[in-house]
């Protein structure tokens, strides 16, 4: 028998008896009566900041800028080319600011879904210094749970909740923003009406 | 008879009073940061239960499970491995990293590693391998085993960490800034990442019905190391799994706020495919835990998604610190899941506890702690693993409480020495109770005897 057949011959063995899975009840979990002003006072709580937009030309304009006065900034908004998907680390490593479209937004922990398609380049929403999100009004849910109705988080080869800016408290529990990723979150919500 | 003694290594540990109160104060903050945390979900009992219930399905029918996540997992790309144990784990990261030549190797937290021992492993090999998460760097410098599953550094005071950081980053001597002394860290990582050509990762959650697995860090190590990587090595005890997707909205409402109070950790990273062009492996680890499914009283201790909410809690843990534990996973779940590994060399951690079962109550998904620690108990008596002091003082305790004449006679007998030779009774050697404590008065009566001098028909 190889590993595997003995693992699985051992398990079979000796795992309990079959018992039935739960239904997880959305009646059962928290729905707020304003999810957006949830979202947004959470993820304020957990460091990230948050702003309102009318049209994200807005953003493309202090995009244009901040890339004038020389910085290195990108943005996934128009897609990217093939290539990027590709780029090595040490040429993602000098980014300063990546905007990127996240998906779908949680009120109750402030997080962000963003798809493979959305970052193109998964080092992109970690390795950046400063991370800018935009997501549509209308697309914060109230749970998790809402969250996993409406998004496939399998749908694509990758993809990742973010819940503000890489912080730590290794050090005596005092807390750092900051620590291997972004070292900002900042959220754009786009009126959508 | 054990090998290691957690009383003894926390005799050394509370030497230092203060630090001991420092360490007992700092993990009962997160203690309550997690009640705050918890009371702010209305419905975080019924979030318990599911944890629970979706788990104990799991388990019931986990070889299905894993067939199916081996299934999609390679038709995903990824290439999946199995190991009996420890040392298999090892050989096949091993033969990974020989096969594509690997020179540098970043890790992110994974107490799966640290239970298979896998950097001394390779170490042993000639292989260095960076630990990249903040609090895993801290004590990987200083040669030290972390203390805590979720805060690895959190035994070090900011002074330590500053010598240490010191010594091998070449910081300024005697700042103690945390802000300076992470950034320091950032820098130092970065290079690393951008460097390695390999990451290993843990597992926090493995779904069958996708294939794909998710991994939650704070700090983005896991990410920037996976992403920046020619090759992905992810390691994951068996029980990592859940049947679908939509199941991870319950575990990730639970595990951070179980672990620190936080609504959920910064990044909740879901990996399916490899990307183009790079190699993801799944390493599936046994190492004990089939063993453990087929006790039925022990078996729930599977269900532990590592959130470390018993250590915060435990009084034990909070004031003898981590490394007492002689084991990779400390605290009350560590107690009743390393004598299934190694019952000799951890007979004495089930008594590690007072059984107050504040560990129980705080569990995200309901494991019957401090039940388990009492029964491992006698599990671990009757294998006649408890020291010989211990089995007789037991043996003459259970003669004595057995007889209530010779009950009321010892009693009795026991108020008169004190009165008469209280030195016997403090002194430190004849007497083990009164080396960390102060003994009360003795009585001038029993509650017996009071009781029936008082006693109104």
């Amino acid at each position: 028998m190889s590993v595997r057949e003995k693992i699985l011959a051992a398990i079979a063995a000796n795992k309990p008896a079959l018992t039935d899975l739960p239904v997880v009840d959305l009646q059962q979990v928290t729905n707020y009566e304003e999810p957006v002003a949830k979202f947004i006072s959470t993820l304020e709580s957990i460091g990230g900041k948050v702003y309102e937009l009318q049209a994200i030309q807005q953003l493309e304009q202090q995009i244009l800028q901040e890339k004038e006065e020389g910085l290195f900034v990108l943005d996934t908004f128009a897609g990217m080319e093939d290539s990027f998907s590709a780029w090595p680390a040490t040429d993602m490593e000098p980014i300063h600011k990546a905007y990127i479209k996240g998906s779908i937004g949680v009120a109750e922990n402030g997080a962000v879904w963003i798809s493979e398609s959305q970052m193109v380049n998964r080092l992109l929403p970690f390795v950046c210094q400063h991370l800018v999100l935009v997501l549509e009004k209308d697309k914060i849910v109230s749970t998790m749970h809402h969250a996993y109705r409406q998004v496939n988080t399998f749908e694509e080869g990758f993809g990742v909740f973010i819940a503000g800016p890489s912080k730590t408290a290794d050090i005596e529990q005092s807390l750092v923003i900051g620590a291997h990723g972004a070292r900002s979150m900042t959220l754009y919500l786009l009126d959508t009406k | 008879m054990s090998t290691a003694s957690h009383s003894k290594a926390a005799v050394a540990f509370i030497k230092d009073e203060p630090r001991t109160d420092w360490h007992d104060e700092t993990l009962w903050f997160v203690r309550e940061k997690r009640d705050k945390a918890a009371h702010g979900v209305a419905e975080w009992e019924q979030l318990r239960e599911w944890a629970s219930q979706i788990k104990e399905h799991t388990l019931s029918n986990l070889d299905k499970y894993l067939t199916a996540f081996e299934e999609k997992a390679i038709a995903n790309g990824i290439t999946v491995h199995w190991a009996a144990d420890g040392k298999e784990h090892n050989e096949i990261i091993l033969e990974i990293i020989r096969k594509n030549s690997i020179q540098r190797i970043v890790k992110s937290k994974s107490m799966l590693t640290e239970e298979c021992g896998l950097n001394e492993y390779l170490h042993g090999k000639g292989i260095e391998v960076v630990d990249t998460d903040l609090g895993e760097r801290i004590v990987q410098f200083r040669d030290e085993p972390p203390s805590h599953i979720v805060l690895p550094a959190i035994h070090l005071k900011k002074e330590d960490v500053s010598e240490t950081f010191h010594r091998h980053l070449g910081t300024e001597k005697g700042n103690n800034d945390p802000q300076y002394l992470t950034e320091a860290a950032r820098q130092h990582l970065r290079s690393k990442f951008i460097e390695s050509d390999l990451a290993i990762t843990g597992v926090n959650f493995a779904v069958a019905e996708t294939g794909g697995f998710v991994v939650c860090t704070n700090e983005g190590n896991a990410d920037m190391g996976a992403h920046a990587a020619a090759v992905h090595i992810a390691c994951m005890g068996f029980e990592k799994m859940i049947p679908k997707a939509e199941h991870l909205s319950v575990y990730l409402r639970l595990l951070a706020r179980s672990a620190t109070g936080q609504p959920i950790t910064t990044y909740s990273s879901h990996f399916h495919k490899p990307r183009k062009g790079q190699q993801v492996h799944v390493v599936i680890v046994d190492n004990g835990r089939s063993k453990q499914l087929g006790r039925p009283d022990f078996r729930n201790s599977l269900k532990c998604i590592r959130c470390a909410a018993c250590f915060n809690t435990c009084p034990v843990y909070r004031r003898s610190g981590g490394h007492s534990y002689h084991t990779a996973v400390a605290g009350p779940i560590g107690s009743i899941l390393t004598p299934n590994i190694d019952m000799k060399a951890n007979a004495d951690l089930p008594f590690a506890s007072t059984l107050c079962g504040s560990c129980s109550n705080v569990c995200p998904v309901k494991i019957d702690i401090h039940q388990q620690l009492w029964k491992w108990r006698q599990v671990i008596a009757a294998e006649g693993y408890v020291s010989a002091g211990k089995k007789t003082g037991m043996k003459g305790m259970a003669f004595v409480l057995s007889r209530p004449a010779l009950y009321r006679f010892s009693g009795k007998a026991a108020r008169w020495f004190m009165q008469v030779f209280p030195f016997l009774f403090r002194s430190k050697k004849m007497n083990p109770w009164y080396r960390q404590r102060e003994m009360p008065k003795p009585p001038a009566q029993s509650f017996r005897d009071w009781y029936k001098k008082n006693k109104t028909a």
